[in-house]
């Protein structure tokens, strides 16, 4: 088989072999219907690739070093970044790029084309999967076409398909992609037709916009809107947007430009053109036998196919509202520009000012009544602040993820984490908090006489240097045991933080231990390098993603520390309540108001107590040991040491300098013991959650996603956690 | 006789090609240890080689033992295994080896086990070199040759 077909060759190499998309293409060709000039790389190519390469084996150790079942969303989403990263860093077998060069050259020329997923059953009749495989506009030139088309073949193993895997019966040793080669329509005028309105059968949708439809599958150009007669194509109505931008092709990329006076002021289509495009998707319906999902563009006044697929393809009929609400955690550069204005310009700022004002409030003062009704008040106002930070913070975050893609893609790094390295450093709130910490500590190190008063339980005056320090910690950081989603309530104060600043000061000062990352890499030439991916004309973008990937990474950190801060006016509340609850002093129908309130009748949760270990733990016939948990390496480097199981924010607060932090997840309100700790060990997995990224900062060992941590490793056993293989090894003694 | 060595080392180096895996078989303080390893052979068998992260025990036991025998077989857990499968034993020195100095025998490795290239990477994994002594060759149930490599 040729390995590059032309449409007219599609029908007799087989679905099976050029994928629902390329079929679909011949089939409307077939019908006199315009297509845009399609070509075809069959899935006989992708095989050979993978086989040739032994590219198959590398992907199969990936993807089975955890079972799916057990991996979060954030793993899943690392799985992919390594998988593409191996389709971009394996170059193709010669031979196989002799072949393809030869028919592209001929083919496309130096012709700007569209490089788009075909994989067999995506776009079939029974179930579609749009938007789980990669397209690329305006690629040119042979070798960018042979790059892209690695990077879609990549794309059958994205985040999103290895989330639907079942549904997409995705199998290493079965799953194929065929790529779907199209010359580039220079539209003035695109857009989607849904044959069957989701939301009113009797109804079909016309969504357009002036130039390119990129815009609109990602969202961030409102189209015009026509709702028409299903039966009829009479227009029932037509919604119009602020029409201020479009989306059009820039050397390289694609790029967003202001409409003129006269097309801001007029929609992208005549009616005359909206029946033409209805007629056309009627067509269309009539030739697959069900309503179709069409994207169409306009060249002049030809109406030219994209692309038609069953209109299941607006969405997944499974209830799974988590990965849904996952899917659209894919934002666009342009979405997380707006996103990132929003938060820094808005949400953050407004958060202070209400931590603030809450703590401007004088609760002692309050009736009970009035306490009664400012817990429920900071209540909503914390649950209001948890609804932003799932609906705004946690997208938000994916700027880092769409960074480190366009890195890798600009920069094809052997490590796909190396673009990591460009973002940490970036002042996270915890890391000034810690800083603080390492001031204070200072303080005692050098001070004898402070240190004897510290030791014996006597606190240096109000006006001396070190309490005035620890106030303004403590203002603004608060006092450490209050931390976000644990249910923890803040009831150390002072004494707890003075405890954990003596265990600091017994390490030696920063800067003569963990000053940063022995494994650093020259930041300036990595930025060096990733700039010299673009060409001169797509540097700025390169630019402003860097600074919005930076400003992602930054604030995924300080997000939850001003949440936190919300969270804790909130337990100030609840607090003074208990305290009145069990003060003798409060009079009696206070006290019975109090007891009925819902968030008081409830007892603080007591604390934890570690799982007493097994009675009969020595005898031999019980003896059990886990010797080695593989995880996720997430921070490199090789330390030993005695491992501290952290269940509880109070057990953090006991922590000793070089021992390894073993816990289900660190919350960034507990990072602070991080600079204490001489490795990390997560059970929740992902190369960007919390801990790894203050471990990086920090240069420690760090594995994440390591399954069931907590029961396999003993408290105060000595263990060695190898962060650059992700290998946990439990020491025992002979054989 | 010469023919017959020439054609045994043949079927071992057929053997190696065909299989992943070996038993490495490594001891400390007068207890044996077994355990698998992805391996490959240069091509006049002299020397094998496989990769170990340095905290596992094999590594423990390498470094401090070098003497080391590895194991080879094509059983299929069948009945007939015991007259068809071939297994090969072979007994040598084990060090490690640099990965950087020794990029060609890295190579070699590579060639066999792709995936393992990333593995390699880690500064916590260990090439390591085992320089064969002899070979036993099992066949047919007790049919046993020995052959030596180097003395």
């Amino acid at each position: 088989m040729k390995p590059v077909l032309q449409s007219r060759e599609f029908p007799a190499a087989g679905k099976d072999q050029v994928g629902g998309k390329a079929w679909c293409l011949a089939r409307i060709s077939g019908q006199g219907i315009s297509i845009p000039k399609t070509w075809c790389v069959p899935c006989a190519v992708y095989q050979d690739f993978i086989s040739q390469t032994r590219l198959r084996d590398r992907i199969f150790l990936e993807i089975n070093r955890k079972p799916f079942e057990q991996m979060r969303w954030e793993e899943i989403w690392d799985i992919a970044l390594r998988i593409r990263n191996l389709f971009l860093t394996t170059p193709l077998p010669p031979e196989i790029r002799k072949d393809l060069a030869d028919l592209i050259g001929s083919y496309c020329g130096e012709k700007p084309v569209a490089v788009r997923s075909s994989a067999p059953g995506e776009d079939g009749s029974a179930a579609s999967f749009a938007g789980l495989h990669e397209s690329f506009i305006n690629i040119s030139g042979t070798d960018d076409i042979l790059k892209h088309i690695r990077l879609v073949w990549a794309s059958l193993y994205s985040d999103a398909a290895l989330l639907y895997r079942k549904k997409l019966g995705l199998d290493i040793h079965t799953s194929r992609m065929a790529v779907v080669i199209q010359e580039l329509i220079p539209s003035d005028r695109s857009g989607i037709f849904f044959g069957v309105n989701p939301s009113d059968a009797g109804e079909s949708l016309l969504e357009a916009v002036y130039g390119l439809n990129q815009a609109l599958v990602d969202g961030d150009i409102a189209p015009d809107r026509w709702h028409l007669r299903r039966s009829s194509g009479r227009i029932i109505r037509h919604e119009s947007p602020v029409r201020d931008r479009c989306a059009v092709t820039v050397p390289g990329g694609v790029a967003f430009t202001d409409l003129s006076p006269h097309q801001a002021g007029t929609p992208p289509l005549k009616d005359g053109e909206v029946r033409q495009v209805w007629e056309t998707g009627k067509q269309l319906e009539t030739l697959f036998d069900r309503p179709q999902d069409v994207e169409w563009t306009f060249l002049g006044d030809r109406l030219i196919i994209l692309q038609s697929r069953p209109i299941t393809s607006t969405g997944f009929t499974d209830t799974d509202e988590k990965r849904a609400w996952y899917l659209t955690l894919h934002r666009s550069y342009e979405n997380l520009q707006a996103l990132h204005e929003k938060i820094t310009r808005d949400l953050i700022p407004e958060m202070i000012a209400e931590a603030e004002r809450l703590g401007r409030q004088a609760l002692a003062d309050l009736s009970a009544e009035d306490l009664c009704r400012e817990i429920e008040e900071r209540q909503k106002i914390y649950d209001h602040w948890v609804s932003v930070y799932w609906a705004d913070f946690i997208p938000f975050a994916h700027g880092i993820r769409l960074f480190g893609q366009v890195y890798n893609d600009a920069v094809t790094p052997e490590d796909p984490y190396e673009f990591m390295a460009l973002l940490e450093k970036t002042g996270l709130k915890s890391m000034e908090r810690n800083q603080l910490l390492e001031e204070l500590a200072e303080m005692i190190r050098s001070d004898a006489d402070l240190r004897n008063r510290l030791e014996n339980d006597l606190a240096p005056g109000p006006d001396h240097p070190f309490t005035r320090l620890l106030d303004t910690f403590i203002a603004r950081f608060g006092d450490l045991s209050c931390t976000t989603g644990s249910g923890s309530e803040c009831q150390y104060g002072a004494p707890a933080v003075i405890r954990l600043l003596m265990e600091f000061a017994r390490r030696p000062a920063a800067g003569t231990k963990k000053s940063g990352s022995p494994h650093q890499r020259d930041t300036a030439v990595l930025k060096e390098q990733y700039m010299a991916g673009f060409p001169a004309h797509r540097r700025k973008f390169a630019q402003d993603l860097l600074h919005l990937g930076r400003e992602s990474y930054r604030l995924r950190d300080d997000d939850n520390i001003h949440l936190g801060r919300i969270e804790s006016r909130l337990f100030e509340a609840v607090q003074e309540g208990r305290r009145r609850l069990g003060d003798p002093a409060t009079e009696e129908k206070d006290r019975e108001m109090l007891a009925r309130f819902p968030a008081l009748s409830a007892a603080p949760a007591a604390p934890k107590q570690p799982e007493a270990p097994a009675a009969d733990e020595t005898a031999a016939r019980r003896w059990y040991r886990s010797r080695q948990i593989v995880g996720q390496p997430a921070g490199p480097g090789i330390a030993t040491g005695t491992a501290r199981l952290v269940k509880t924010p109070q057990d953090l607060l006991s922590f000793k300098q070089g021992e390894i932090l073993v816990c289900q997840g660190v919350d960034p309100n507990m990072t602070f013991v991080i600079p204490l700790a001489s490795a990390v060990v997560e059970e929740r997995g992902g190369m960007l959650i919390h801990g790894a990224i203050i471990a990086r900062e920090y240069g420690l060992p760090c594995i994440t996603g390591a399954p069931r941590a907590m029961q396999l490793i003993q408290d105060g056993t000595r263990i060695t956690v190898d962060g650059y293989l992700g290998i946990i090894t439990s020491h025992t003694k002979g054989l | 006789m010469e023919n017959n060595r020439k054609q045994t080392l043949e079927q071992i180096a057929a053997l190696f090609a065909s299989q992943d895996l070996a038993v490495l078989s490594t001891q400390k303080d007068n207890q044996p240890y077994a355990s698998l390893v992805a391996f490959a052979a240069s091509s006049d068998l002299a020397h094998l080689y496989f990769l170990t992260p340095t905290t596992t025990r094999k590594y423990d036991h390498l470094t401090a033992n070098p003497p080391v025998a590895i194991l080879v077989n094509d059983s299929h857990n069948e009945a007939d295994d015991i007259y068809r499968a071939v297994s090969v034993t072979g007994t040598g020195r084990a060090a490690v080896v640099d990965k950087v100095k020794e990029k060609d025998a890295l190579a070699l490795f590579l060639k066999k086990h792709p995936h393992l290239k990333e593995f390699s990477r880690a500064p916590t994994t260990a090439f390591i070199c085992v320089a064969m002594h002899r070979y036993y060759m099992v066949s047919r149930f007790q049919n046993v040759v020995e052959l030596e490599i180097t003395p």
